[in-house]
């Protein structure tokens, strides 16, 4: 039954669409802050801690990033209630974006924390600095300039991800467009035109995440932190 | 009707799992080819074919796999074609590997030291006989420790295709918690299903990397 494309009865229901995309980027952003201070606060204990001790890090890591986004998503919005745990489907979404995205910046922060060198700590401790002023002022803000690549990525990860929130009936982007399907039954025209608004929301995230690495990670002079994968200034050059 | 979660159950969860690995296989032939293609259009010397393929990279990178899965779907059958849905989820997965695979592979391919290119050429190779003899044997191993990392990543994604009623595991899962109601259970011995297949390929995905990293010169 070859028909033709229709959009108009799609655009009709363009609001549904504008807040599902709304909430999209709600549950995104709330994920990037939440699961990062995670990922940066995991990163530290994983990195700081004596040998053997940093363990729970190390599990929590592995079992988030060796299952899937939606089983997790499940055992959180459907299970958490067996054990008496209950939170409408948006804050399950949420929970779950901020853990998953919690265990991958871990990795991320960890390498970056990796990456500055020895003899900046010591010449920071020599200098008479604290342990908490060399790790705001020595190691921080290089280790974050030099993943801020990785962390981009791994962000518009977490805001794809969420498409997956809609199994639960959260009505983000993808959540809307399956009531519009329903509403019209034009589902190839509303799926095209939520994929190209996906990849709108991409593009414009990475563009922000440029901007913001930019202003507080002085990601010098590259163009929005294109085609750059190190910064040359603000990170110690190590050998 | 409400029945035990007990060994039946769980026995009904592993043989789903099959599935699971059946779409991961798939996937990886049909996507592994296709990255190949990508791969090479995004190092090939006509410009506009390496744009062609960033472009694809790029559109595929910024949509969700589920709208791919969704494409597919509602695509196929627009089109007329009345096929199963695990053809669907199939293409989709294919599609999805293809990009992040292709974009793996090219970077192996340029981190091939350009010496290579030049020694290869100077020996009068054809730009075929170069990646055959010369470039790709060297990219392989570099290759090979991100693309087990990446089958982790597939192996997790299929899980979506469970939205069209593809039996694999998690929809497997959401089956038997429909008649247990048990969906802690259920759902946690899925992750440790997933975690039992995953966590061996990150493991041999680090292993290799380390070993890699030892062996290879400048």
């Amino acid at each position: 039954m070859a028909t033709q494309l229709q959009f108009a009865p799609v655009f009709a229901e363009a609001p549904i669409l504008l807040e599902g995309l709304w909430l999209t980027v709600k549950l995104s952003v709330g994920a990037i802050v939440l699961g990062s201070a995670i990922g940066l606060a995991a990163a530290m204990v994983r990195s700081m801690a004596r040998p053997g001790r940093a363990w729970p890090v190390d599990v929590y890591v592995e079992l988030i990033r060796n299952t899937p986004f939606l089983v997790q998503l499940y055992i959180i919005f459907f299970g958490l209630p067996a054990l008496g745990i209950r939170m409408t489907a948006e804050y399950a979404g949420l929970l779950a974006m901020t853990i998953n995205l919690g265990a991958y910046s871990t990795e991320i922060f960890r390498a970056g924390i990796e990456s500055v060198h020895r003899s900046q700590i010591e010449a920071g401790l020599s200098l008479a600095m604290t342990r908490a002023q060399v790790f705001r002022h020595v190691i921080l803000r290089p280790a974050v300039a030099r993943v801020w690549p990785s962390l981009t990525s791994q962000y518009i990860l977490i805001m794809l991800a969420s498409s997956v929130c809609s199994f639960i009936s959260v009505e983000e982007l993808s959540g809307g467009a399956a009531l519009i399907q329903s509403n019209t039954f034009r589902a190839l025209e509303v799926y095209m035109l939520v994929t190209v608004m996906y990849l709108g929301l991409a593009l414009a995230f990475k563009l922000v995440l440029a901007l913001v690495g930019h202003a507080f990670l002085r990601l010098d002079r590259a163009p929005l932190g294109f085609g750059r994968r190190f910064p040359s200034s603000g990170a110690s050059t190590a050998p | 009707m409400i029945r035990p979660f007990g060994i039946d159950e769980i026995l009904f969860l592993i043989q789903s799992a099959g599935w699971t690995l059946v779409l991961t296989v798939v996937a990886m032939a049909l996507g592994g080819a296709l990255a190949l293609v990508v791969a090479l259009a995004r190092v090939a010397r006509i410009r506009a074919v390496r744009e062609l393929a960033r472009a694809w990279i790029g559109v595929i990178q910024g949509v969700p796999v589920l709208m791919l899965l969704f494409l597919s779907y509602y695509g196929l059958s627009y089109a007329g074609f009345e096929l199963p849905p695990i053809v669907a989820a199939s293409i989709s997965l294919s599609l999805y590997a293809s990009a992040y695979l292709g974009e793996i592979w090219r970077g192996a391919i340029e981190s091939v030291p350009r010496q290579q290119w030049e020694a290869s050429a100077s020996l009068a190779l054809s730009r075929a006989q170069q990646y055959r003899y010369v470039i790709l044997p060297q990219s392989v191993r570099i290759a090979l420790p991100p693309t087990v990392g990446f089958l982790v990543q597939l192996v997790k994604n299929t899980s979506i295709v469970s939205i069209v009623s593809v039996v694999e595991l998690t929809r497997a899962g959401q089956l038997i918690n429909n008649v247990t109601f048990q969906p802690f259970k259920v759902f946690a011995v899925v992750a440790l299903i997933y975690l039992a297949i995953c966590y061996p390929m990150s493991r041999a995905s680090r292993n290799l990397e380390g070993r890699f990293r030892v062996h290879r010169v400048g």
